[in-house]
């Protein structure tokens, strides 16, 4: 019998389209695994913004990779059961988004104030001395900012 | 219930409209970050609508989502007329998108504790993004209220324009009280009032000032509105009026 954690392995492989260097399960977007009798699966996931463009090409990949493992039946369902935020984001997702240069979303308690929303780490010189300016970016789960201290522009991947 | 059904339609309707217009600035905004700010805030709430109307569709058995915001007559929509007009000058959008989102993020606020689960759950999605539109909106509040005095004067005559409108988001809704007594919302009076505490201490930053004796725009809720919605929706449905049958 095939295991949710081979599942969950599987799903290492599917990249988010936006930022192909975190996987769905390191961005936390996986919010449930079960496998059930007659060699079938289901898989839940959540989007990580309501209007993320991105979810049913993240879903259909889910379905293909959980499928090559050899399942009968594979149930990929998106649903809101678990809400996304930032905080869902792995340990080493963190990381892979500082790889990316993406400065990484704060970890909060529940909810983010508004002032921390205005701060973030640049990922070039790790400066902290840094300016909003614009909390919308090239992709819904991203802001713009610049570095004061070393005056590079760059992207912060949005604490919710 | 009719009355959660006509609720999560006005709410998905203000969305969905303000969604549109928002996307109306795409390739025209005044500097690149603000064309992408309403572009995303378009995606956000066209998003947003999406999620409600399926709420609709699968709890309550109403059509396919695409039908409903696509093949619906202009006397079915229950948006407020605030979100239906052009998007004029740019001091008038960000005017608009101050009012409406400070209204939105309250409401949302409001829904992560209704009775509905599947609602609370969504809210407690789009509370998060809401905090972006509101952070967008009042920056420029701040820093256009604060500028130049051809910027003040053009934000305080939006503000007039825009304030009557804007209560017309707190029009009365049908079988409000049903709601109320469910647990699903907790009515348009109080959201006002938390709405107003939540501008106030901005439009104050700003040097701005609410209109005296405002009166409120209603009618939307009851499906009257103005002579703006027919062409938008005519124009947002013109490629699904080609084929609604067509797949995607």
């Amino acid at each position: 019998m095939i295991s949710e954690a081979q599942i969950l392995l599987a799903l290492q492989e599917v990249k988010d389209p936006e930022i192909p260097v975190i996987s769905v399960v390191d961005l936390g977007i996986i919010t449930k695994i079960e496998v059930g009798e007659e060699n079938s699966a289901k898989v839940t996931m959540t989007p990580t913004f309501v209007g993320c463009p991105a979810i049913k090409h993240m879903q259909h990949e889910v379905q293909l990779a959980v499928e090559a493992l050899g399942f009968d039946t594979v149930e990929v369902v998106v649903d809101y059961t678990i809400p996304w935020n930032s905080n869902m984001v792995s340990e080493r997702g963190l990381q892979q988004l500082k790889d990316f240069r993406l400065s990484p979303p704060k970890r909060h308690c529940g909810t983010i104030s508004m002032a921390d929303l205005e701060h973030a780490q640049c990922p070039n010189c790790f400066g902290t001395e840094t300016t909003l300016l614009s909390p919308f970016g090239p992709t819904l789960c991203r802001a713009m900012f610049k570095c004061n201290t070393c005056g590079e522009g760059f992207e912060q991947f949005k604490a919710v | 219930m009719q009355s959660l059904k006509n609720f999560l339609y006005t709410i998905a309707d203000d969305n969905l409209i303000l969604g549109h217009r928002n996307s109306e600035w795409t390739g025209l905004g005044p500097m690149l970050e603000e064309d992408i700010a309403f572009s995303s805030m378009a995606q956000d709430k066209v998003g947003l609508a999406y999620q409600l109307y399926q709420l609709l569709h699968t709890d309550m058995g109403e059509g396919h989502p695409d039908k409903v915001a696509f093949a619906r007559t202009e006397t079915e929509f229950k948006c407020c007329q605030l979100v239906e007009y052009p998007i004029g000058e740019y001091d008038f959008s960000l005017v608009r998108h101050f009012l409406f989102d400070h209204a939105m993020y309250e409401l949302f606020s409001m829904l992560t504790t209704s009775a509905y689960p599947a609602l609370a759950q969504l809210a407690v999605k789009v509370r998060g993004e809401l905090k972006y539109h509101v952070l967008h909106a009042d920056t420029w509040m701040k820093k256009l209220g604060n500028g130049s005095e051809e910027s003040k004067a053009r934000m305080q005559s939006a503000l007039n324009y825009a304030y009557p409108l804007a209560l017309g988001i707190f029009e009365p809704l049908e079988g409000e009280q049903e709601l109320v007594q469910y647990g699903y919302f907790e009515g348009m009076a109080v959201l006002q009032e938390r709405w107003l505490a939540s501008i106030m201490p901005v439009l104050e930053t700003a040097g701005l000032k609410l209109p005296v004796n405002a009166e409120a725009t209603f009618g939307g809720r009851k499906g009257y509105h103005t002579e703006y919605l027919a062409p938008l929706l005519k124009e947002m449905t013109e490629v699904f009026a080609i084929d609604p049958e067509a797949e995607w």
